[in-house]
């Protein structure tokens, strides 16, 4: 199974309620993948436990790059004041964690 | 003054808490001809203000005399000049301490100038029909309540600091762009209206801004992102030419990397739509920026355009917002998921027994569910340890919830230990827009 990490790397924080997260594929090919399949749906359906969305995309094709932006964050409000993480700062390691519905890259066909 | 055609401009910090070694470094060796601090959070100011008022500290940051201390020696040898928004919730007192520290480190010319006109909270206690962005309340909801109240000014305000000739420029709100920007404008003698520039300028301020976010610093995952000598991290140096071309760098020799991965992730960091990145100088296009490996520690940054500012300045609003009061106690083996979530019931049964109630509640079960929530099919970790937390308007409440943890130790499910609690003040930080004819940047120049 190939998950966003495989193709891509990923930066993420903001304030309060809504949070930005990146994910800057390797190469082009790693790009033409995410760009396909890793939708705003796709994020928003991973981030379902902690925010209520709705998730817009960004694409940045010169720098191989789609930059997510995820509001109505869970236990948000203004300041998400009881949360750990109050900046969403490693919400980046959950979109890394994604798992993608194509093939892995140079693998054999999956069943 | 004669226009330069080209300036080196240094990241020395990129928060308030910020390590000052790399600083240093770039002082020394880095060929700068600027330092720039950003050390101050969204909330940061409403906290030194409150801080102030309770007679702890005189509103700057609280770091300030160390980090001035270890850098200006460097810089006085060097003739390197500092800005920074080090001034928080009060730039001239911050000012008169840092043309000290300069005076003591040797500087000829110890003169601070110090920014202000960014407290804005006079203005807008009388403007209690301005809109809160987050919510849509009215400002007035929150004006009661207000910490703190500031502009976040541009580049022509530092501009017209440095223009006043003292070697250090001491500020409270600046946007974190604008602090790299402003030496842009005062030293290659660029228009404030000549757009094509400011987005170069303003782009490589926000890559700048946040120091070792670009060489390396909340990069590295072992395996396929690797960065060397990340104990030893180095902060970020532009060059910036008189017609807009920016190479960002770092010190021959300092740990870390620079390179198009590194800059890509910063240049998209706290970024919304990348066509529209609101500064108080511009509204930057960051969808046609590249960046090319311009040699080894060196990458060049281009293709940012940028549409005309806004006619208003945000203005960052901080309130007092109650009290968060949290408990934390571990489990570990056979069901401590169990045990873990049986407390947490058993801590919210007292606290109501005793007649507390908490606006919020939440409960986390850290290495299970505290960060991203409770995602299918994770297993259940070994150990794991309970975090209740409550935010009410009464520190009693709030205290009483690490106290009704700690009681767990002998009242509440089996082995349970190494409890902790703590009770904070809550700073919330809202926005609003106040147009700019309504706020007055100006300078005051200090001396030891």
């Amino acid at each position: 199974m190939t998950i966003v990490r495989d193709l891509a790397h990923s930066r993420a924080g903001d304030k309060g309620a809504t949070v930005n997260v990146s994910a800057i594929a390797f190469d082009a090919a790693g790009y033409a993948r995410l760009k396909r399949e890793l939708t705003a749906a796709r994020v928003a359906a991973a981030f379902a436990p902690v925010a209520d969305g709705p998730v817009r995309r960004y694409a940045l094709p010169g720098l191989r790059a789609l930059n997510f932006v995820v509001e109505g964050m869970k236990g948000g409000g203004v300041t998400r004041t009881l949360c750990q993480d109050m900046h969403g700062k490693s919400l980046s390691s959950l979109l890394l964690a994604i798992p993608l519905p194509g093939n892995r890259p140079g693998a054999a066909a999956a069943p | 003054m004669s226009a330069r055609r080209r300036i080196r401009i240094g990241c020395g910090a990129g928060f308030a808490g910020d390590r000052w070694e790399p600083a240093v470094e770039l002082a020394r060796k880095g060929e700068v001809d600027y330092l720039a601090f950003e050390c101050l959070a969204e909330r940061t100011i409403a906290r030194e203000t409150l801080a102030m008022r309770r007679g702890e500290h005189d509103g700057a940051n609280p770091r300030l005399e160390e980090r001035l201390r270890a850098v200006l020696p460097a810089c006085a040898a060097n003739g390197v000049r500092v800005v920074s928004n080090m001034g928080a919730a009060n730039p001239l007192a911050a000012g008169r301490r840092a043309a000290q520290i300069a005076a003591e480190a040797g500087a000829d010319d110890p003169r601070c100038a110090v920014l202000l006109g960014d407290d804005v909270s006079e203005t807008i206690a009388a403007r209690g029909e301005l809109t809160l962005l987050e919510t849509g309340d009215p400002l007035e909801s929150i004006l009661p309540r207000m910490a703190a109240a500031n502009a976040y000014l541009g580049a022509d305000a530092v501009r017209a600091a440095l223009a006043a000739g003292a070697p250090i420029v001491m500020t409270g709100r600046v946007a974190d762009p604008s602090l790299f920007l402003g030496p842009m404008l005062h030293e290659l003698g660029w228009s404030y209206d000549d757009y094509d520039r400011l987005a170069q300028g303003t782009l490589a301020g926000h890559l700048l801004e946040c120091a070792g976010q670009l060489t390396g610093g909340y990069f590295a995952d072992p395996g396929p992102k690797d960065v060397p000598g990340l104990a030893r991290l180095g902060f970020p140096f532009a060059d910036i030419g008189a017609g807009g071309a920016v190479t960002v760098g770092k010190v021959a020799g300092a740990g870390g990397r620079i390179d198009a991965q590194t800059c890509t992730e910063q240049l998209l960091y706290e970024m919304h739509d990348p066509a529209a990145y609101i500064t108080p100088d511009c509204v930057l296009d960051a969808t046609g920026v590249r960046f090319e490996q311009a040699g080894p520690d060196r990458v060049r940054a281009a293709g940012a355009r940028a549409a005309p500012r806004t006619p208003a300045y945000k203005v960052s609003v901080g309130y007092f917002d109650g009290y968060a009061g949290e408990g934390q106690i571990s489990y570990a083996g056979p069901n401590a998921v169990a045990r873990a979530r049986l407390a947490a019931e058993i801590v919210a049964e007292r606290l109501r027994i005793r007649g507390f109630a908490y606006d919020e509640w939440r409960v986390d079960l850290i290495g299970l569910d505290s960060l991203h929530g409770p995602g299918p099919g994770r297993p259940e970790p070994y150990e794991t340890r309970l975090r209740v937390a409550g935010r009410c308007a009464g520190r009693r409440a709030a205290a009483a919830i690490g106290h009704e943890v700690e009681t767990l130790l002998t009242n509440g499910p089996q082995g349970g230990a190494g409890d902790s609690r703590s009770v904070r003040e809550i700073l919330a930080v809202q926005s609003v827009l106040l147009p700019r004819e309504l706020v007055r940047p100006r300078v005051e120049t200090v001396r030891a």
